[in-house]
């Protein structure tokens, strides 16, 4: 499995995002392969199709798909929605089990 | 850098949403408090707290206290953040407070503001006695240990400081032009 996680500094969620993610994959017992992109500018930004900060992609897949296109691509901060309607700048842990259940060929509840 | 606790609040007239000038005399006049906070439309931060802020506005509304929020980005850059997108936010969200464009974004730089949302609590004699974030949860408002804006709403309405003056601002940065 391999992830990306793409982050920009000034959005102070990426390290709570990250070790959410780390610790899902250790709850789940996977193992991945793990690369952390920091995005610096408006030009790197394009080129990766960033849509904010953080953004997780396992296998290639955004863990929201539908989130990316609410998200303007560019240097902000991503917004989640919780499954209860909340926004929020850390992604919701159900999508991001969700994504490392599906790249690993388990069930998932979606 | 940001105000100092005990500061005067900066003056200003702005845009509000509705097109009236507001300023801030015509804030602080009559008001046990007045919390000016710095804001937007596009930030994931904002859009966590707004509900507790709106909240906590239509809590203390009763009390003499006021609010006012200015959102100081760049429209250009953040087109989600322009005087019409505000306009359309205040009223969807039903803002209790006037929602201020600082357009030339002098006033976010005269407050020292960095972040969205950043709270600046004056007293009534217009002194800054709370900077920061509204409360230490920005993802679960069920999580929320430490109330720092409601817990100094109370000491500055029971006569007293707040039990803490100042916490990092968490949120988006401002978008300067």
């Amino acid at each position: 499995m391999k992830i990306e996680f793409l982050y920009s500094e000034d959005c102070p969620s990426h390290a709570p995002a990250l070790e959410r993610l780390r610790d899902l994959l250790e709850q789940e017992d996977l193992q991945a392969d793990l690369r952390i992109v920091r995005v610096e500018t408006d030009e790197q930004a394009q080129s990766l199709c960033f849509p904010g900060s953080p953004t997780i992609r396992v296998d290639g897949q955004d863990i929201d798909p539908e989130g990316t296109t609410a998200n303007p691509v560019g240097l902000s901060c991503r917004v989640y929605r919780t499954s209860d309607g909340r926004f929020t700048p850390l992604p919701p842990e159900d999508l991001v089990l969700q994504a490392l259940r599906r790249a690993a060929g388990r069930q998932t509840s979606d | 850098m940001a105000l100092k606790i005990g500061a005067d609040a900066p003056a200003f007239e702005l845009k509000n949403v509705d097109g009236n000038t507001v300023s801030l005399e015509s804030l602080k006049d009559g008001a046990s408090a007045l919390a000016i906070v710095f804001s937007c439309n596009h930030c994931p931060y904002v859009l966590a707290w707004e509900d507790r802020l709106i909240q906590i506005a239509r809590d203390y509304a009763g009390e003499g206290v006021r609010f006012a929020l200015i959102n100081a980005n760049d429209p250009v850059k953040y087109p989600a953040d322009s005087f019409p997108q505000m306009q359309s936010r205040a009223q969807l969200k039903s803002y209790p407070f006037p929602y201020l464009h600082d357009e030339t974004q002098e006033v976010a730089r005269a407050y020292g503001a960095e972040r969205t949302p950043e709270v600046f609590l004056f007293d009534a004699s217009g002194k800054l006695v709370y900077h920061g974030a509204p409360d230490d949860n920005y993802d679960n408002p069920l999580n929320v240990k430490k109330y720092y804006l409601r817990e100094a709403l109370d000491a500055v309405l029971a006569g007293g400081t707040p039990p803490v003056a100042e916490t990092p601002p968490v949120g988006c940065t401002i978008k300067w032009k």
